[in-house]
């Protein structure tokens, strides 16, 4: 029972939101993974054309609700998704025609191509605060939970409470469907084989005819993607604010380093560590340590590592210990 | 010749904008961006001895800027003596007992032959280290926050003069500069943005909730002045004497007064380290960073250890970073953590040295002028601008009054336009590098 109990708590606190916060990562470090092997630049913009994108999302949202159109027991947001990932990948692509495509041309050093996302980044923010503005936003709608507290209570009787919210379900289903589709797409398809070809080396496939542009473009239409996702998946289970996505930067930069830069099976690895790592060191394990240890022996402090304030200097811990003793990430960077 | 004589008449231009601010908008404003622009122009000059002269990527001004910032108030602000006498020596303790544990793991790393037993021993030192650490530490802060937490709740400063803070805050910006460089220096170039990225969120969370460090999100407020208050100005015989002949209002008088002297100060500072900056880029030093920069392969083929010079270079960057945090919160006269944004403080700093041109030291000044200039005014042009464009909704539309509640942020859109137009027509900058 109190074993039983521990892992309650354990799952409630710490295992569900962590699987649903790694699978966010994941998609948002898949995306920076992927333009990194096929661009070659760290995409300082991510977080904040991930906020354009579920701005949009919002948007559509709000009109649909406000039309009385919804999905029953699932967020409207997912009818919105669609839109909001046409309008990304087409901001992105234009982004990509007025700006990167010019440095591309003259070789330009793979910093001029970071700094010049950083002149996208803040047109980017600006266009979004316009209109979104820079306060917190809600959509979330459809059913909160698919098990509150009390119902399993009910049925397990036991002491612990589990909750499993139906955004968290949502979260990990979709990023296994989008990362599935993803590997298929990468191993499976002409255009995927391109890609992985353009980025393990660029001079071989550009000799068997592979066309740059093009893969640029599915590189783009990938990335814009998996940011909509990444960002409506966030917003619908912790909440959309554009600042707090741009400082998704650092855990996104985190997992992506840690799995090895331009691997994609290592960005979502990554993004899971990260998680688990942020969750596991903030948390207050005095109540899983309770119904671990004998009777009567629940410890007196919180038995917590670190504050929750300081959940980016674990990111930071990761990345550091990475860069120290594995340079290259756990997996080997820079193939697809 | 012609290069210098453009450079002097943009400097001008720049001093032209200025005066017109004054004698349109009002004296207190335009000394208000003048002292900010010279900030600026510190900070941008840290960047460019980091980007311009040997390359390195640090987007994590922000921090170095905070952490220079911090030193204004362990300098200048009285201290505490209950706090201290609760707490001040368990702080003090717990600190360097987390300072050797971690020296410790570094020396078991280093010392002991590789294998499992040395994992095992860092892994030990690192818990036990850190469980001590906690017991002696936690007590104490908390003791700290318990005493007066209205007003104090910290262990206040040393009571020393302000202006001491301005190198005392770079000495520390600097020891950051040298941990961070350490750990992310020597790898791919793109590590050391992500590095110094999440140590600026760090820095601003240390900030914001170590409280018995920094007062955290109730600020330090009242840190005292390195010129005299317009309240005291007000009282001198020589300025309501000024006063009257400029027939300015007394209390206008004295602040145009005060922030003239935190302008001479700055002046004096930018000066200095414009002299220091130049005569280092023209030195054999410099022109071995310009080697570095340009072709790293080569400068190590001559011998030359890059890793370590771009330390060395990192280092002085941020020293000079946290050097403008420390003035501006000598400026400020309060230490805010809430404040600090890295739009604001680190990107804002990359669009001044991009525009006015990397790797000249006078670019990066100008860049600081001009950048920040148009920050300033770009507040109103955003509200006029968007109020021209929205004139043909109505009144009554809540889409225009949405717009004109957010214009403010249109400044974003045109800085983001100002450094990609830049490094796309002109990537050399306003004044070029020779």
């Amino acid at each position: 029972m109190e074993l039983l109990n521990a892992i309650v708590v354990l799952a409630n606190f710490v295992l569900i939101p962590a699987l649903a916060y790694g699978s966010q990562i994941a998609l948002g470090a898949l995306g920076i993974t992927l333009i990194y092997g096929i661009l070659r630049f760290a995409h300082f913009a991510h977080g904040d054309i991930m906020a354009f994108g579920t701005g949009i999302v919002i948007l559509v949202t709000w009109w649909l609700q406000g039309q009385g159109i919804g999905l029953g027991p699932f967020p409207t947001a997912l009818l919105a998704l669609p839109v909001g990932i046409v309008a990304t990948v087409l901001y992105l692509l234009a982004a990509d025609r007025t700006v990167y495509r010019f440095y591309r041309k003259v070789k330009a050093k793979p910093m001029i191509l970071v700094m010049a996302s950083l002149g996208v980044m803040f047109v980017t923010n600006g266009i979004t605060r316009l209109i979104m503005g820079p306060s917190e936003q809600r959509f979330a709608d459809g059913e909160r939970f698919i098990i509150s507290v009390r119902d399993f209570r009910d049925w397990t009787g036991l002491a612990e409470g589990l909750a499993f919210r139906s955004a968290q379900a949502l979260t990990i289903v979709v990023a296994l469907i989008a990362m599935s589709l993803l590997f298929w797409f990468l191993n499976r398809t002409r255009a995927g084989k391109s890609m992985r070809a353009y980025s393990d080396n660029e001079d071989l496939a550009l000799l068997s005819g592979i066309n740059p542009e093009r893969v640029v473009v599915i590189t783009w239409a990938i990335a814009g993607t998996l940011m909509v996702l990444a960002g409506t998946l966030y917003g619908l289970d912790k909440s959309y604010r554009p600042f707090t996505y741009f400082q998704l930067l650092l855990p996104f930069f985190a997992a992506a380093i840690v799995g090895g830069l331009g691997n994609p099976m290592g960005a979502i690895i990554g993004g899971y560590v990260v998680a688990f790592a942020e969750m596991g060191i903030t948390y207050a394990w005095r109540r899983v340590v309770g119904y671990l240890g004998p009777e009567g022996w629940e410890p007196a402090g919180l038995m917590q590592i670190l504050p929750v304030d300081y959940k980016f200097a674990v990111t930071f811990g990761i990345l550091v210990l990475v860069l120290i003793f594995r340079p290259t990430g756990i997996f080997k960077g820079r193939t697809l | 010749m012609t290069g210098y004589l453009r450079n002097v008449a943009l400097f001008a231009v720049m001093g032209v904008a200025l005066a017109l601010t004054g004698m349109y908008q009002s004296w207190v404003l335009a000394l208000t961006i003048l002292n900010m622009s010279l900030i600026s122009a510190v900070m941008a000059l840290g960047v460019n001895i980091q980007w311009g002269y040997a390359g390195l990527f640090n987007v994590g001004v922000m921090g170095f800027t905070a952490f220079g910032g911090l030193a204004a108030v362990l300098i200048a602000m009285p201290p505490v003596p209950e706090a201290w006498a609760v707490g001040g020596f368990g702080a003090v303790l717990g600190l360097m007992l987390g300072a050797g544990t971690i020296f410790a793991a570094i020396l078991i790393w280093k010392r002991l032959p590789p294998g499992k037993l040395r994992v095992l021993a860092l892994i030990l030192t690192l818990v036990v280290g850190y469980m001590i650490t906690r017991f002696v530490f936690a007590p104490a802060t908390a003791a700290i926050e318990r005493i007066n937490p209205a007003t104090e709740g910290y262990l206040g400063g040393l009571g020393l003069p302000v202006i001491l803070s301005w190198p005392v805050g770079a000495v520390m910006a600097a020891g950051l500069a040298w941990v961070v460089g350490k750990i992310a220096l020597g790898l791919r170039s793109d590590y050391l943005a992500i590095a110094t990225l999440g140590i600026s969120e760090i820095v601003i969370a240390v900030l914001k909730f170590e409280a018995w460090l920094t007062r955290g999100v109730n600020n330090v407020v009242g840190i005292p002045r390195a010129v005299p208050r317009p309240v005291t100005l007000q009282q001198y015989d020589w300025v309501q004497g000024v006063s009257q002949r400029l027939g300015l209002g007394l209390s206008d008088t004295a602040r145009v007064i005060e922030l003239t002297g935190y302008a001479l100060l700055f002046v004096l500072v930018l000066a200095v380290l414009i002299w220091l900056s130049e005569n280092a880029l023209n030195s054999p030093w410099g022109r071995m960073m310009r080697a570095i920069r340009d072709n790293e392969t080569a400068a190590r083929a001559m011998g030359k250890d890059v890793t370590r010079r771009h330390l060395m270079v990192f280092v002085l960057g941020s020293g000079v970073c946290g050097l403008a945090g420390a003035m501006m919160v000598t400026l400020d006269g309060q230490l805010t953590p809430g404040s600090y944004e890295p739009l604001r403080f680190t990107f804002l700093i990359w669009v001044m040295v991009i525009v006015g041109g990397s790797g000249n030291n006078w670019g990066a000044v100008l860049g600081g002028f001009v950048i920040w200039f148009l920050w300033v005014q770009a507040e109103p042009a955003g509200r006029w601008l968007m109020d021209a464009l929205t004139s043909g909704l109505g009144v009554e539309s809540a889409l225009r009054s949405h717009l004109m509640d957010q214009s403010a942020h249109t400044r974003l859109i045109m800085m983001g336009l100002a450094l990609l137009l830049m490094l796309r027509f002109a990537p050399r900058g306003l004044i070029p590098e020779k």
